[in-house]
């Protein structure tokens, strides 16, 4: 899911504790209405207006605010596009680097690409004689699978609903837990095995140690961003992994076709339950889930410009968004409400330097998905490296015209439907019709 | 063939390229964005004639022999047909889009169509590029000897100077193309296809390397003298700039540090 950073709904009257929900939701400053010009940051002067008038999409998540109270308006229109631009290669890069991890794991070591089993998600095996058995085999894993992310989904709105957020809490905790712990001690063994590293205990258990107490910290405390993102991006990378290695072809072909079609109901649809969550988090006023979610927004301060006492141009403590992750695509969310920092009351008058850097969240849950894709498109076959890249490709512009349809709706929107519906286009047409054509010229050594 | 030879090759073919991205597209995100979208243009037109060709092949039956090296010509002409339009229906994109992006930041500058042509056309190279060598250049990292069957031991670093000549070439093309789309000049566009054309079909020359591949250079310099007249460079300037008396030069590049 795909949403912007949060800013105050319009309609709220600013009170503390919206200010606060804006400093937890990284988001510079929050709209207050009544406010004049600087209210868009969003991607477009022209869908300023448009944004302005359905606040009542009360959703943090939803909007961006930009700019400084007291900024001008004519300049905050510059800011729009280039912020939509750059918004875009902050994404680029970790989702990225996720697939390049992936990648390079899959064609170097052997483990991943190893048939050893299936998971109990997928109990029905694809070595069957006929091709219609197998095809009927993977509708049934993709079935299963699907009715468990859903179940599960629908148990967290549930829980979040009448606020059991321990049961919640501990729930994220232990699946990041494993991520950490089990699933990377697995990952560092077979990459020792791969290049015949030799490799004692003691040091394994610090180094592991090591690793997963500061990425508890960092993903469910606070830490550097940019640590958080690193974190953050290697999980999704053991889970894609996991995810490769243990879905028979078929299945994961199925599976990632049912999951973009479940991801568009779930976020759009009014009963779906990402929706319910979302709008749930947004009655209750509670800052948006943290779980699942890669932010890339930046530490930011923003000063007060206005000497208005209503203005909420507080300063804002560097804050980092609380992560959690969980091991499905359902968007377990943060039952906790954040602990702040109250915002220091500016004096009126000053004007202080402001850095505002607004960002885009994705959840982890497409981070994964993205790079299953094209580590699957890596691990079959022959090895092709094109089927890869076009598969790549496919994934940056489908994520690109996401975020510009998120620039113009400014709603969380999903974000698996386009880049799986280009990504799965592209590996089948590259496989059958690009790969014997290119591999042909290559023979022959003609260029096109 | 070791990791000499790869990290050689890799370098050959896309060192110019990754200096460009570098140097020019990498600071500035919307230009990243419009080099992959053009990347992705030409990613479809190689799956439309990578079509094209597979039916032609289904309908001849796949028969073996002579006919399968004329159709791989003919598969080849119609690509590089196909590839010029997608080049053009991108041009007609950029139009647009320049049109939205000047409605939406009267302000800021948008980026001028000289610049997207850079962009488009260095984004048509890399992806084609990439798309021709990169296969070869994994097996490059593979145990075996080159043309130990009696073919050309220089296999590798034909194709990576082939590549190599093709991304700047493609470069050069998309800044003329987008010229003449402008003006409303044909016989730009239509000297781009031509050329294009040639060069691939200098390609059937392989593996008689000093034909193709030096005619090649010899079409690239032309072009790239072409496209620098046509990107408003002049002797002048070039004097100017190769002296560092280049007042308006010297003072970006102390900006943008």
């Amino acid at each position: 899911m795909l949403t912007f950073m949060a800013s105050d709904s319009e309609e709220d009257a600013c009170n503390e504790r919206t200010s606060l929900m804006s400093a937890e939701s990284p988001v510079p400053r929050s709209c207050q209405e009544g406010r004049q010009g600087p209210e868009d940051g969003e991607d477009a002067a022209q869908w300023r207006s448009q944004g302005r008038e359905e606040g009542q999409e009360e959703d943090p998540d939803r909007y961006v605010c930009s700019g400084v109270p007291g900024r001008l308006p004519g300049l905050e229109e510059e800011l729009t596009l280039k912020y939509g631009a750059k918004h875009v290669i902050m994404l680029f890069v970790p989702v990225t680097l996720c697939m390049v991890v992936v990648v390079a794991t899959i064609k170097s070591v052997r483990f991943y690409t190893e048939k050893n089993g299936q998971l109990i998600y997928t109990p029905f095996t694809e070595d069957t004689p006929s091709v219609g058995q197998r095809l009927l085999n993977s509708v049934l894993n993709t079935l299963i699978m699907l009715s468990v992310i859903v179940v599960m989904t629908i148990f967290l709105v549930v829980l979040y609903k009448y606020r059991c957020y321990k049961f919640i809490h501990g729930w994220l905790i232990m699946s990041s837990l494993m991520l950490l712990f089990l699933f990377t001690y697995i990952y560092l063994g077979e990459v020792l095995k791969t290049y015949n590293v030799a490799m004692d205990y003691p040091t394994l258990f610090l180094v592991v140690w090591n690793f997963g107490a500061v990425g508890m910290v960092c993903i469910h405390w606070k830490g550097p961003l940019v640590l958080q993102q690193a974190y953050l991006i290697m999980i999704s990378a053991l889970m894609a992994l996991v995810f490769i290695k243990y879905l028979p072809e078929w299945s994961a072909w199925v599976i990632l076709g049912a999951i973009s079609v479940y991801d568009l109901m779930a976020v759009l649809c009014p009963k779906g339950p990402l929706r319910m969550l979302v709008e749930t988090a947004q009655e209750r006023n509670e800052p948006i889930f943290p779980a699942l979610i890669y932010s890339s927004a930046m530490v930011w301060t923003v000063g007060m410009a206005k000497p208005d006492p209503s203005s909420q141009g507080a300063l804002q403590l560097p804050y980092d968004p609380e992560m959690e992750e969980d091991s499905c695509d359902s968007l377990g969310e943060s039952s906790y409400p954040e602990v702040l920092e109250p915002p220091l009351p500016g004096s009126p008058g000053e004007e202080l330097e402001e850095e505002e850097e607004r960002g885009v969240k994705l959840g982890l849950g497409d981070f994964i998905f993205y790079s299953v894709l094209v580590g699957k498109a890596a691990a079959t076959g022959s090895g092709d490296w094109n089927t890869t890249l076009a598969c790549f490709v496919a994934i940056l512009i489908g994520l690109c015209l996401t975020l510009l349809l998120l620039a113009v709706f400014k709603k969380a929107l999903p974000a698996l439907p386009i880049s799986i519906a280009f990504g799965l286009i592209f590996y089948f047409s590259t496989d059958n019709l690009v790969r014997p054509f290119m591999d042909t010229l290559a023979s022959h050594q003609l260029h096109i | 063939m070791t990791a000499a030879v790869f990290f050689g090759c890799a370098f050959i073919a896309f060192g110019p390229a990754l200096a460009l991205y570098i140097f020019t597209i990498a600071t500035d995100p919307l230009r990243i964005i419009f080099l992959i979208v053009g990347a992705f243009f030409w990613l479809i037109s190689l799956l439309l004639s990578s079509l094209v060709w597979f039916v032609a092949r289904a309908i001849t039956d796949n028969r073996d022999g002579p006919i399968e090296k004329y159709l791989l010509i003919f598969g080849v002409l119609v690509s590089v047909l196909i590839q010029e339009m997608f080049r053009f229906a991108y041009y007609r994109l950029l139009k647009k889009a320049n049109e939205g992006l000047k409605t939406i930041n009267p302000d800021e500058p948008a980026p001028s169509m000289r610049l997207l042509a850079y962009v488009s056309g260095l984004g048509f190279g890399i992806m084609s590029g990439v798309f021709s060598f990169v296969n070869t250049l994994s097996d490059s990292l593979g145990p075996g000897t080159v043309g130990i069957h009696g073919d050309s031991p220089y296999f590798f670093l034909n194709s990576a100077f082939m590549t190599q000549v093709i991304i700047l070439l493609h470069m050069f093309w998309g800044i003329i193309f987008f010229d003449g789309c402008e003006k409303k000049n044909w016989y730009p566009l239509l000297a781009v296809i031509l050329t294009h054309l040639l060069v691939s079909a200098l390609t059937f020359l392989n593996p008689q390397y000093e034909i193709s591949l030096v005619s090649a250079y010899m079409i690239m310099v032309l072009t790239g003298i072409w496209a620098f007249f046509v990107a408003g460079g002049s002797r002048r300037s070039l004097k100017r700039y190769l002296l560092c008396q280049d007042k308006n030069f010297l003072l970006y590049s102390q900006r943008s540090r």
